[in-house]
Formats: C-alpha cells, sequence, structure tokens
C-alpha cells in the first residue's frame, strides 16, 4: 500500500499476520507467535510447470532444461521425457517471483509454462 | 512434442559447427532464404499488428494513462501460443504478469525475427530475387545461432498454430496430395524444423 510504513508491517506481524515483507525483516521473537499453519503458508514454495506441445523438438526442450536452469544432460532430459510422456513436469521450485522468471524465460524460448504454489 | 524430422527442401544438410572457426554454419539456396526471410517478416508484422490493447472494462482516462501492457489473452490464436496465461487459476495474478511481461517478450521475438532477416541480407540475399542459382551462405556465432534457434520455435509454433498440428498427426498430413496447399505449408513447417533440429545439434557440439 502507498505510504504504508515498515514499522506498520512489523506491528502486522507481531499479531501473527502473514504478510512479512521477507523472513530477515521480521523481528527474532515473532516466530514463535506463529502457528504451524502460519508457518507453512510462509514456507509453501512455489513451482513452474512446463506443458507438452505437439511442436517443440526434444532436443531443444533438453538444450533449453540445461541451459537455463542449468541442469545436467541427464536431469535435463529426464524432465523432458516428463512432459513428453506425462504431458507436464515440475521443472524448477522457489519463491513466486523466481518462478515467474522461470516462466518468463520459458516463454522467451517458447514453452508453454505456468506457475503455481506447490500442492 | 514433435518428431525430428528429417531432410531439407532441397536434401541439403542444415547447420552444422565449422571445426576450425567453430562458427555455426548453413547453406541456403537463394528460394530457401527467401522464404526463411518471408516467414520472419510475417512473425514480425504479427507481432507488431495486434495493439497492447486496453481491457473495455477500463475507466477511459485510466486506460488512456495506461501505456504498461496488455492484460488479456491475445486474441490471435498464433500469438495466445506465443504468449501463454502464466496462472491459469488466477486471473488477477495472470492479467498482472501479462502487463509486465508481455510488451518486453513481444519485442524479444520481433528482434530475434529481425537478426534472421537481417543475416541473410548481410550474407547477399537481395531485396528482389531475381537471380537463379544464388546460394546464400551463413555463419553465426554462438549468441547469434541460439537467437536463430529461439526464432525457428517461433516460428513452428506460428506454422503449427496456423495448421493446427497436433500430435500423431503424422498419417494425415501423409495423406495429402502434394497440390494440396495445407501439404506445402506442413512442408516449410517440417523443413523449419529440420533446420531447428540441426542448430540445436550444432550448439550443444
Amino acid at each position: 500500500m502507498p505510504g504504508e510504513s515498515r514499522g506498520t508491517r512489523v506491528t502486522m506481524c507481531h499479531h501473527g499476520a502473514v504478510s512479512a515483507p521477507s523472513p530477515v525483516e521480521v523481528e527474532p521473537d515473532t516466530e514463535k507467535d506463529l502457528v504451524p499453519d502460519e508457518v507453512t503458508v510462509l514456507a509453501t514454495p512455489w513451482v513452474t510447470i512446463v506443458w507438452n506441445d505437439p511442436v517443440n523438438l526434444m532436443s531443444y526442450v533438453t538444450y533449453v532444461f540445461q541451459t537455463h536452469f542449468g541442469y545436467a544432460k541427464k536431469k535435463a532430459e529426464k524432465l523432458m521425457m516428463e512432459v513428453h510422456e506425462d504431458g507436464r513436469s515440475v521443472v524448477s521450485t522457489g519463491s513466486r517471483e523466481e518462478m515467474e522468471r522461470d516462466v518468463q524465460a520459458m516463454h522467451e524460448y517458447g514453452l508453454w509454462a505456468t506457475l503455481q504454489k506447490a500442492d | 512434442m514433435g518428431d525430428a524430422p528429417e531432410g531439407g527442401l532441397s536434401g541439403l544438410s542444415g547447420f552444422a559447427r565449422h571445426r576450425r572457426s567453430k562458427r555455426i554454419i548453413a547453406n541456403f539456396t537463394g528460394f530457401e532464404a527467401d522464404l526463411l526471410r518471408s516467414l520472419a517478416s510475417q512473425l514480425v508484422e504479427l507481432l507488431r499488428n495486434e495493439a497492447a490493447v486496453p481491457r473495455e472494462d477500463q475507466d477511459p482516462f485510466e486506460a488512456m494513462m495506461d501505456f504498461s501492457g496488455p492484460t488479456t489473452e491475445p486474441e490471435d490464436p498464433v500469438l495466445a501460443r506465443l504468449f501463454p496465461t502464466a496462472y491459469p487459476n488466477d486471473d488477477e495474478a495472470a492479467s498482472e504478469f501479462r502487463r509486465f511481461t508481455e510488451g518486453g517478450l513481444r519485442d524479444g521475438k520481433a528482434a530475434a525475427a529481425i537478426t534472421i532477416i537481417d543475416t541473410l541480407e548481410e550474407a547477399g540475399l537481395p531485396e528482389q530475387l531475381t537471380e537463379d542459382g544464388l546460394m546464400i551462405d551463413v555463419e553465426l556465432d554462438e549468441p547469434t545461432a541460439v537467437t536463430w534457434m529461439r526464432s525457428f520455435t517461433d516460428l513452428r509454433l506460428a506454422l503449427a498454430t496456423r495448421l493446427e498440428i497436433e500430435d500423431g498427426d503424422e498419417a494425415f498430413w501423409a495423406s495429402l496430395p502434394d497440390e494440396d496447399p495445407r501439404s506445402q505449408a506442413h512442408d516449410i513447417y517440417e523443413w523449419v524444423g529440420y533446420l531447428q533440429e540441426t542448430i540445436v545439434g550444432a550448439l550443444s557440439r
């Protein structure tokens, strides 16, 4: 929200809200105030999913997974085969922002990618 | 995924890595180079054509002041495939993602297609192809080869969307008579796939 001070948000954390901007800014004694469910919400990772399409070549998809994610050829091929055979594969896991960057990169390469919270 | 296609329009060998210079090289006939340029030009036109239209439900003033980017899926099926919805179950997040990414993605894809056109023309492809027997030799450094490879994907996605290519439809395409225009378009799609397969191979070496 515009004009909202950092102090306000930290105070909200004391009351158990889960809108801390990042873990480092949460005061040290705050974490034990959170009930387990809320801790889970904070920690839930996001995933990037690549979906199968009838166009992209297996060699190309493998190349993209190796180049963008830095995966070894074996892992890149395994993920590619999952996409090919199961119709989809989780290709990366991380924060929402990281997954948005991965999805954007996959779209640059012409792969059909989406992001969502991990199951 | 697509099958690795075999052979070119003219039976040439696609891309290879030059042993000494390490550059990625290919020889095209004038006809092939002209065809590639035409496909790339059409893609650039499409990427620039369908304007990033503001949402209809927006306040008119807000719409005028909103230069940031489109928020809804493009109507053209090719563009919808090139810029897929990132959040399938969250319209609001999907709109925001599109607003922040689609403009840059469009520019990147257009720039990549223009790289193909520029490289071919620098290699001697004239504005109007008149000469018979013209050969165009291209030599790409690695970053340019990656750009070509990415743009081949966009060209193939565009052709496949127009042709309505599906998994396992090879028998249908093989059954079409040669004079069917869809068969000719499919041959071109296969040829670009072959070029891409060889450029991936050359880059992986």
